[in-house]
């Protein structure tokens, strides 16, 4: 019982994660693809949107990685082993878009050649960030990861450095890009930067469209057999349906320009929709390897006590963390009213 | 470099460097919650642009420390697998718990830094508050996790088995509280300290007196106090470390030899090989007292000890000594500024004053990361004391000195532009935060 909490713990710190956190990445993308006359106006934007909870949102990448380790030792360091690059590099780009951003913010100097220093740190990484996020979540359903190989390279190369992996991580950052747009959207009250955001939100989506396609042909190629997960199993091939009327209603209310609060929570949905078709279509495996098997959250958790404390302590936790946050969103939305 | 030397040396670099942003991170909302009171209270203008100014400081170690404590979370598993794969569910719990804090820590801190104008005033201070102690509370449970490396709990170890696991036994060990209390009191001496020297050197320039003179006075009524009270908690752990890892008291002290009477070594070369320490000052029975309570009773020494289970003794001896002569050194400030206080003397305006708390600007940090080298060096070659080695946990990945050199650049890049960032908040005083008292 308390260990289909842990993992629904799991899975909604992964969901938010990519919610909050990717749209986060997502400001850095949209302003990476910003025209230069732009790039001033749309950074104070995005500044005011995500200055004050930034932080907040990354939280849940540190309550993920404990979930992992503390519930699920085994695919942790396994995970850790044979994705070192990846999760390296990731890292690494969230060092520098972390410090980056505030640096920024905190410079005490405000002079163009260090703001301009800082902004290119924290573009590049913002698209880094997520691209490895995707390629390491690519490379656990890839099944690439090979436990038996005796070369550097495909031990710990090609596990992540193969189509289907790097397109998922495209994937994703479109995905982020899109979230990003759609947020801010709901952020500004000028029309013409609605407009703008607008049309940012829908060429982030033909490129999220674009890199889902590609995912599909990398899996034909790398014989991940995608197709087969979501459309034989009912939950997922639901999900994916759900997400795709989701996207026709939301280019409907987009091109009326009705209410703004309702695209963000439909943008919300589809990305969650994604997420629930894939991690459905594999429930539980969590890591597949080369050969054909795979590690199981339901077999490869720790001892009971062990996931009794978790999952108390993230219950508990939650308790606290939850109201909070609520109270942080709303402290910063009523000021514009 | 062999890859097991290098993951060593990642691992004290990613340490060594977020334990510094960590403890100013942790110990400057505090001080920044002192000054807001102040300002709420007396509605003087000054405590109001000493908060503002302090909390832009913050922002930067903040974000600094949690970036580098994300990467340390991952590190962990990326070099130590062996050891995450096994400790992870057992020492679990403190670093669960420290994921809340530092969550709640996240939010409290973008509540108090975009909650100027925003907040109400008591709503706005008790944000600070909120993050200074989720801040403390993390410290004591991180601590809590690495004091179970030093003293393991809470799981029984049978023919390599890891059974009867307990993760609230593992959390409260017999080592948590010493090392804990240890630690924070640390973090407040050495951020007190360095703060106030940042001041004092203001003073001393005679840039926005007022503004610095105040400033100053929070600092270092909790670095100075922090110091003093040091020593005490120092002998805590230990005779924590003399019960549960008479190897690494022994390589502290450099003692080699179970004795009667048993000498403290003051300073000295340590020489492994003849088992003895050059040019030290000994003091008999006194090691016999601080272990013991009492003059005779031998200590164990390192010949007790087998020589694979022995931790480095030179690094492990100077790093301790490092830290105990800058701890006294820094006790003895702290009295000095109390007693002077106490005869209600204008220490402010005398030139030495200011200047020896501009010379002990970072003496608390280097006191801090030679703790460190203490505790870490000192257990080897254990990473769980005497259940696994160090070696049987790093990763089977090799080219690790390939990161280890790309994460040497990275902090090294990061410092630069840290200390370069506070040097500009300075120097922007009397522009930004200060204009008035100019």
């Amino acid at each position: 019982m308390m260990l289909y909490i842990v993992i629904l713990f799991l899975f909604a710190a992964i969901t938010l994660y990519f919610l909050l956190g990717g749209a986060d990445f997502g400001a850095g993308i949209i302003e990476l693809f910003t025209s230069t006359d732009n790039k001033h106006r749309t950074r104070k934007i995005m500044y005011q949107a995500i200055g004050p909870i930034w932080e907040a949102n990354h939280m849940w990448l540190i309550i993920t990685v404990v979930v992992l380790f503390v519930g699920f030792p085994v695919i942790y360091s396994e995970m850790c082993i044979y994705l070192h690059i990846p999760l390296l590099i990731m890292l690494l780009g969230v060092i520098a878009r972390g410090t980056a951003f505030s640096f920024r913010n905190y410079d005490a100097v405000k002079d163009e050649k260090t703001q301009a220093f800082y902004t290119h740190i924290f573009v590049y990484s913002s698209f880094v960030t997520p691209l490895f996020l995707g390629i390491i979540a690519g490379s656990a359903l890839s099944g690439q990861i090979d436990p038996k190989a005796t070369d550097f390279a495909h031990a710990y190369i090609f596990s992540w450095f193969n189509w289907f992996s790097v397109s998922v991580g495209f994937f994703t950052v479109a995905l982020c890009g899109f979230l990003a747009a759609i947020y801010i959207v709901g952020e500004t009250e000028d029309v013409d930067e609605i407009k703008r955001y607008i049309r940012k939100a829908k060429i982030m989506n033909i490129a999220a469209v674009i890199c889902g396609a590609l995912v599909f042909l990398a899996s034909h190629f790398e014989r991940v057999h995608l197709a087969n997960w979501i459309f034989g199993n009912p939950v997922s091939l639901v999900a994916v349906i759900a997400a795709t009327i989701s996207l026709v209603v939301l280019y409907l209310i987009i091109s009326h320009r009705k209410n703004r609060q309702w695209i963000r929570v439909l943008a919300a949905f589809q990305v969650c929709m994604i997420l629930i078709s894939v991690g459905f279509s594999r429930f539980p495996r969590f890591v597949i390897f080369k050969d054909g098997s795979s590690m199981s959250l339901l077999t490869e958790h720790a001892n009971s006590n062990s996931i009794d404390d978790l999952g108390i302590g993230l219950l508990v936790g939650s308790l606290f963390i939850l109201p909070a946050l609520g109270y942080l969103y709303y402290a910063f939305k009523k000021k514009d009213r | 470099m062999d890859d097991f030397l290098a993951a060593r040396s990642q691992m004290a670099l990613s340490l060594g460097f977020h334990i510094i942003y960590s403890c100013i991170g942790m110990v400057m909302p505090v001080f920044m919650a002192i000054s807001h009171f102040k300002w709420i209270k007396t509605q003087d203008p000054v405590y109001k642009n000493i908060t503002v100014a302090w909390s832009k400081g913050v922002a930067i170690f903040f974000a600094t420390g949690a970036v580098s404590g994300t990467m340390l979370s991952f590190e962990l598993g990326l070099l130590w697998p062996g050891f995450m794969k096994h400790a992870g569910p057992i020492f679990g719990m403190p670093f669960s718990l420290e994921g809340v804090a530092f969550f709640i820590e996240a939010i409290a801190l973008g509540l108090f830094l975009y909650g100027w104008n925003r907040l109400n005033n008591w709503v706005h201070w008790t944000a600070g508050i909120i993050v200074g102690v989720s801040g403390v509370a993390s410290g004591i449970l991180v601590v809590a996790a690495n004091s179970w490396m030093n003293s393991p709990s809470g799981f029984d170890f049978v023919n390599g088995q890891y059974i009867n696991i307990d993760p609230v036994k593992a959390m409260f060990n017999k080592a948590w509280f010493s090392e804990s209390l240890h630690m924070i009191i640390a973090a407040f001496s050495a951020t007190g300290f360095a703060v106030a020297g940042i001041h004092a050197l203001m003073i001393y320039r005679k840039q926005n007196v007022l503004f610095h003179t105040k400033a100053f006075k929070i600092a270092i009524l909790f670095g100075a106090a922090a110091a003093i009270l040091q020593p005490f908690s120092g002998d805590l752990s230990a005779k924590n470390a003399a019960k549960r890892q008479p190897a690494k008291l022994a390589a502290m002290e450099a003692y080699f030899h179970t004795q009667e009477y048993a000498p403290l070594v003051i300073g000295g070369i340590p020489d492994t090989a003849a088992k003895k320490v050059n040019y030290g000052i000994e003091i008999p029975g006194l090691l016999s007292f601080l272990v013991h309570d009492n003059f005779k009773t031998p200590v164990n020494g390192l010949d007790k000890i087998p020589v694979k289970n022995q931790p480095p003794v030179a690094v492990t001896h100077y790093a301790f000594q490092i830290m105990v002569g800058i701890g006294v050194l820094m006790m003895l400030i702290g009295i000095i500024y109390f007693y002077e206080l106490w005869k209600k003397k204008d220490l402010l305006s005398k030139s030495w004053f200011l200047k020896t708390f501009i010379w002990a600007t970072p003496l608390g940090f280097i006191a801090l990361e030679a703790g460190w080298t203490v505790t870490e060096v000192g257990r080897q070659p254990w990473i769980i004391q005497d259940v696994m080695r160090t070696s049987e946990a790093v990763t089977p990945m090799p080219g690790i000195q390939y990161s280890f050199y790309l994460f040497s650049f990275i902090y090294f890049t990061l410092s630069v532009a840290v200390i370069f960032l506070l040097k500009r908040q300075i120097q922007m005083v009397p522009e930004l935060y200060d204009r008035k008292t100019a």
